[in-house]
């Protein structure tokens, strides 16, 4: 195959990968799927915890109010961490901050909601006042760590957000973005098959394909 | 600070004989038909959009089921955000709507008419997606609460309902704040008095919205050309211009707009492979 006609990296499908979309209620799910099904997954949308540990890959979205979710979740939860021992997840958007420690969001004063712990983190209420809040729109990524999901994405480049909270500070941050504040927008586990992204990839154009091409291709071959 | 200014072409979308068009008016009157809304969101998503606004201009309530089947058509089209707005009155019909694959849902006069429904919408689907679209017009006498000077005369703005129609009495500027205290993620602000001149953008109107929210404030109507979006960027804080008849009728292109933006000086992402 010459270089003229090997199709782009994010073009590139990968046929055997099971990814598993959680449905928990709340997400819009159909963006995600699409997103998905466009990198050559074949996605499965489930509303049963029981099915998630057969999944090759599995993956976490959510809006609206961490806590809201967090509730909603409930259900999933025993489920979702035995699966992400050793299956590879992703979480967008509020699905990301749900993998983390800890939220403001929902949460009585001085308070906090939990969540799956999955990475260290914690998130609050990106401040207002030098910028507008939510946060919505086209922003840089700026990259930490290397990690196979970033393969092809650029220092610089430019994904979808749009999100009132966020966790300022994750040690295991694989990108950050500023708006106001340093944030995360990326980050993964130590071990790096449980990931985040605060931004949305199914609707960040060609760094987002690029984004959930690299992690089918990373799911079909962690474990190998 | 590196957050983009968005531009968004925006498509008004209604049935006739069954067939979905995209339509342009001036004013808010004089639709003309200038496409197919698929076809249209298709070259926009490829011509570096950095949204999509999509609004049902449909009367009658049975089209709106098919609207549902051309909201989930043009949905498949795009892997950039998409807005969807027109006749939306509840928060089952934003549900049904973001199921269709609208990732935020536009209200304009349902929420005017019972302020409750942004509450409510805002708690159960999050701020984010939730989008108060305000229809101005202005006013030249001595009702309103917030002044500004257009033309040369000093007047105020009025929230105008149903495409446009009906007049509500109620200041702009006071509703914006109050949208976004209630739980607006984003304002979407057009101008009966702009709308499909091409003139440029209701400056005044735009700059008093913008002081009176700290939510993101897309701009709408009268767009007429990339200097018309630099105007609106550089003498307002908007964080996003929308455009219709320049897309459609094939004057500029997305690109062309952004181009334009990036060489003085706009931040605006460019990198859309």
């Amino acid at each position: 195959m010459t270089d003229e006609t090997a199709p782009p990296l994010a073009e590139t499908t990968v046929d055997t990968v099971d990814v598993t979309l959680v449905d928990y209620g709340l997400g819009n799910l159909g963006s995600l799927q699409r997103g998905l099904e466009r990198v050559g997954a074949t996605v499965n949308v489930s509303s049963d915890p029981d099915c998630l540990a057969r999944a090759d890959a599995l993956v976490l979205s959510g809006v609206g109010a961490f806590a809201e979710c967090a509730r909603r979740l409930a259900p999933f939860r025993d489920a979702l961490l035995d699966a992400a021992a050793d299956t590879p997840l992703l979480g967008v958007c509020v699905g990301f901050q749900l993998l983390l420690t800890e939220s403001t969001e929902g949460a009585p004063e001085g308070e906090t909601v939990a969540g799956l712990d999955l990475i260290p983190g914690s998130v609050e209420r990106l401040p207002a006042d030098a910028v507008r809040v939510p946060h919505v729109g086209w922003n840089r990524l700026r990259l930490e760590r290397d990690h196979p999901v970033l393969a092809g994405i650029d220092d610089g480049d430019y994904a979808y957000f749009v999100h009132s909270y966020g966790a300022p500070a994750v040690d295991r941050a694989l990108a950050a973005c500023n708006h106001g504040v340093e944030f995360t927008a990326m980050a993964a586990n130590e071990a790096g098959h449980v990931l985040g992204t605060q931004f949305h990839p199914e609707k960040s154009a060609g760094l987002g394909r690029r984004l959930l091409g690299n992690f089918v291709r990373f799911a079909a071959t962690f474990g190998d | 600070m590196t957050l983009t200014k968005r531009i968004i072409p925006c498509l008004h979308v209604a049935t006739e004989d069954g067939q979905p068009g995209v339509y342009s008016g001036v004013n808010f009157r004089d639709l003309e038909r200038l496409g197919k809304p698929v076809e249209l969101a298709r070259s926009y998503n490829e011509s570096g959009a950095d949204e999509l606004v999509f609004l049902d201009i449909t009367a009658s309530s049975e089209d709106r089921e098919t609207m549902l089947d051309i909201v989930s058509t043009v949905a498949e089209e795009l892997f950039i955000p998409l807005t969807v707005g027109g006749g939306v009155r509840s928060t089952e019909d934003i549900n049904a709507l973001l199921r269709t694959g609208a990732d935020k849902i536009s209200i304009n006069t349902a929420a005017l008419a019972d302020p409750s429904l942004v509450d409510a919408s805002a708690r159960t689907f999050g701020s984010q997606c939730i989008v108060v679209a305000i229809d101005a017009r202005r006013r030249f006498d001595w009702d309103g609460e917030h002044y500004t000077t257009a033309d040369g005369e000093s007047c105020w703005y009025e929230c105008v309902v149903r495409g446009g129609t009906d007049p509500t009495g109620v200041d702009v500027v006071s509703w914006a704040a109050e949208a976004a205290d209630r739980g607006a993620g984003e304002l979407l602000v057009s101008s009966i008095e702009a709308d499909g001149t091409r003139e440029g953008y209701e400056i005044p109107l735009l700059e008093m919205v913008c002081d009176a929210v700290s939510v993101p404030v897309i701009a709408s109507s009268g767009c007429g050309s990339p200097a018309d979006a630099y105007e609106v960027f550089t003498r307002t804080d908007a964080d996003a211009a929308l455009a219709a008849s320049i897309f459609h009728a094939g004057d500029y292109t997305v690109r062309d707009v952004k181009t334009s933006l990036a060489d003085r000086g706009v931040p605006v992402r460019l990198d859309h492979a």
